[in-house]
């Protein structure tokens, strides 16, 4: 795969940053020094994707060598506290931790009732335990990712979550990443690992949200999930941030046999996000849910790009991404689902919707299936279209007023995606986040 | 209460309505019948404010007040009840929750208080019996997988709750078996309470067999040709509508 860089000095002054962080903090993390070398390299090598890389052709992250930023260390100390995080628990009960511009904020999270059998700590912590050893940075593979070796380069903490063998956490366990600068520009790697052990069941909330000065901030995500055998993994991604902030995710889901993974991304914040999300159903019968939804109006860009890579037979995968776009926003959707020659049995489904409210807003959609096996059933379709003017009308006919109207449509339109979540003190919690950011 | 005054209107630049004069009184039933594309739907669509449809001259008041300035939402608020030809269907919408947004929509519009969820249930469960809507209905998404009879059963159900001066019964029987029909009418007949005006566009005098209304009147070529008493829908049923064209047209020429 071929790239180019944006500028020299751009991926070049990230390259001196990650020199500069390797001198400094080369040995924070013993057990992933090697991997976090060859990041390096790697990162030196590809540089940061241009528009001309196929992956980035509508994305374009030019806007990052606009900024000069300070990438973020341990050295670095974390300000916020318990009271200033308590708004962005999506439910009372809410298991809550503070990851701050990367950092394991272990004052302001809330590590109450922790069920027996599940760990959650600090990235950094725990880094040399046996099990995150086995997993952390060898699941996001960054050969021909150049953001994904960048935060792997960069990387000095983050948190990590453990479902131990048969534990159940019916409690929701929310990680906010809060980026929170104070007049500076900031380069912020934010890493998650998540494994979830044979017959474990775990809900893991990931919301992102902008504190502070508003300075402009890029914030590179790398999650690895990593579900063993018949555990089941109910993940939700929240993109709350303002318009400062450029925010890429790359998020990379390894299942067992078995095994049951639901992901919904929600992104209604943010100047630019990418979303990378990256499924592999490597064993048979796995069931995999992806939804997604984009809610963007201003200058704001959102793309969200999901491969789903079916290795084994009786599996399956439905996938269901949504978008309302307004004002001057760009839309992006592109899905790949790839069944490769022994995934037979294969039912893998995908679809996506859009709407653009305005004429200055755009939605570049692109399904893409590569089928290499002969007994599957697999669909994709996508469509955009404007608000359904008959719909309109009619509410409009009942004395529903036309705002009022819109907004009913809008919501509905948009409140699909959040309904097919299962866990239902989090649906309605997102049901009204969702009001509010219509309102908005 | 409805006053139509030499109403010309288009639709994409060709002319339906060509100079149509009409009258309504509170308590009155009008049947409006015609043969296809005398201008039935567009007169429907012209009342309830559908902007494709352009007023080129003429007036339309409506409680003394000029409806064509009014928008859509107003109509409705002032009384206005269209029952429509085809119902939309809106997927993720509870018919339950759209109805209670209407209802208060047009509960402020009179500056009275909204109803809660509550007072709005128990309203909702006595409408309901009038067309034999059962409550899985009102959980739907509104008119979502309907049937055809469900969907105009929805729509005299929204009439019921929204308790319009004036409704507009869009050839809601097209499309009915006969069980439906009985239901729909039935409906219909209850909310009759000698204040609230009907127009029922119909192109079959089945329907008036079941709501019978207290004027006929024949809509061809864009204008009313010809007003009588309920038997003349009888008269229709028998002879169809060619000899009225015969005189329309022969006159014309003439």
């Amino acid at each position: 795969m071929s790239t180019s860089t944006l500028n020299n000095s751009s991926a070049e002054s990230f390259t001196q940053a990650i020199d500069h962080f390797r001198e400094l903090y080369g040995n924070h993390l013993p057990a992933q020094k090697s991997l976090q070398i060859d990041a390096a390299a790697v990162f030196s090598q590809l540089g940061i994707p241009t528009t001309k890389h196929e992956e980035w052709k509508y994305t374009s992250l030019a806007v990052i060598a606009k900024n000069t930023y300070r990438t973020v260390n341990p050295s670095d100390n974390c300000s916020l506290s318990k009271s200033n995080v308590t708004s962005l628990a999506l439910t009372n009960d809410t298991l809550l931790y503070v990851i701050e511009n990367g950092k394991f904020n272990a004052s302001a999270s809330n590590a109450n009732a922790l069920p027996k059998g599940i760990t959650v700590g600090s990235l950094a912590e725990l880094a040399g335990d046996a099990r995150v050893q086995a997993h952390l940075m060898k699941h996001a593979d960054f050969s021909d990712e150049s953001l994904v070796a960048l935060n792997t380069a960069l990387t000095f903490d983050g948190i990590v979550i453990i479902a131990e063998a048969k534990t159940e956490c019916a409690t929701p366990i929310q990680i906010a990443v809060v980026n929170n600068t104070a007049g500076e520009a900031l380069n912020i790697p934010v890493r998650i690992l998540l494994i979830a052990e044979k017959n474990a069941i775990v809900n893991v909330t990931e919301t992102h949200h902008s504190f502070g000065s508003k300075s402009p901030v890029l914030v590179n995500v790398v999650s690895e999930v990593v579900i063993a055998e018949q555990a089941r993994v109910n993940y939700i991604k929240l993109q709350d941030e303002d318009q400062n902030t450029c925010h890429v995710n790359y998020h990379k889901v390894n299942m067992a046999r078995d095994s049951y993974q639901h992901i919904s991304t929600l992104t209604w914040g943010g100047g630019l996000v990418r979303n990378n999300l990256n499924i592999r159903l490597d064993d048979v019968n796995c069931t995999s849910y992806l939804n997604g939804l984009t809610i963007a109006k201003d200058y704001q860009v959102i793309d969200h790009h999901t491969v789903v890579d079916h290795a084994m037979p009786n599996c399956y995968s439905n996938e269901l991404y949504k978008g309302i776009i307004d004002g001057h926003a760009q839309g992006v959707f592109n899905g790949k689902i790839f069944v490769r020659k022994d995934a037979q049995k294969t039912n893998a489904f995908q679809s996506n919707k859009n709407v653009l409210l305005s004429d200055d807003a755009s939605m570049n959609a692109k399904p893409q299936l590569e089928i290499f096996a002969d007994d599957v059933k697999c669909s994709h379709g996508a469509t955009t279209g404007q608000i359904d003017e008959e719909a309109l009308f009619y509410l409009r006919a009942r004395g529903i007023g036309e705002v009022a109207a819109r907004a009913l449509l809008n919501h509905a339109f948009a409140a699909d995606v959040i309904e097919q979540i299962p866990e239902e003190n989090l649906k309605s919690a997102l049901l009204d986040r969702l009001t509010a950011r219509l309102n908005a | 209460m409805l006053s139509i005054k030499d109403l010309v209107a288009s639709v994409e630049e060709k002319q339906i309505l060509k100079g149509l004069n009409f009258e309504v009184k509170p308590g009155e039933v009008h049947a409006i019948m015609g043969p296809n594309g005398s201008g039935k739907s567009t007169l429907a669509s012209v009342l309830a404010g559908r902007e494709e449809y352009e007023v080129n001259s003429g007036s339309v008041t409506f409680n003394g007040e000029d409806l064509l300035e009014m928008s859509p939402e107003d109509r409705a608020r002032a009384g206005i009840f269209l029952a429509f030809q085809y119902p939309v269907e809106i997927p993720g919408v509870s018919n339950a929750n759209f109805l209670k947004t209407a209802v208060n929509e047009v509960r402020k519009s009179k500056g009275l208080e909204p109803l809660d969820s509550k007072q709005f249930l128990k309203v909702m469960q006595e409408k309901m019996k009038l067309v034999e809507m059962d409550k899985t209905m009102t959980q739907r998404s509104v008119n979502e997988g309907f049937s055809g009879g469900e969907k105009k059963r929805n729509e005299i159900f929204q009439m019921a709750m929204l308790e319009p001066s004036l409704a507009i019964l869009d050839e809601t029987d097209s499309g009915l078996d006969i069980d439906a029909l009985r239901i729909v009418s039935n409906g219909v007949n209850a909310l009759r309470d000698g204040k609230r005006s009907f127009i029922v566009i119909t192109h079959y005098q089945r329907l008036l067999d079941y709501i019978v209304p207290d004027h006929v009147h024949v809509l061809y070529k864009g204008r009313i040709v010809k007003s009588g008493p309920k038997e003349l829908a009888l008269e229709l049923e028998e002879k169809g509508y060619d000899w009225i064209k015969e005189e329309v047209d022969s006159s014309v020429n003439a």
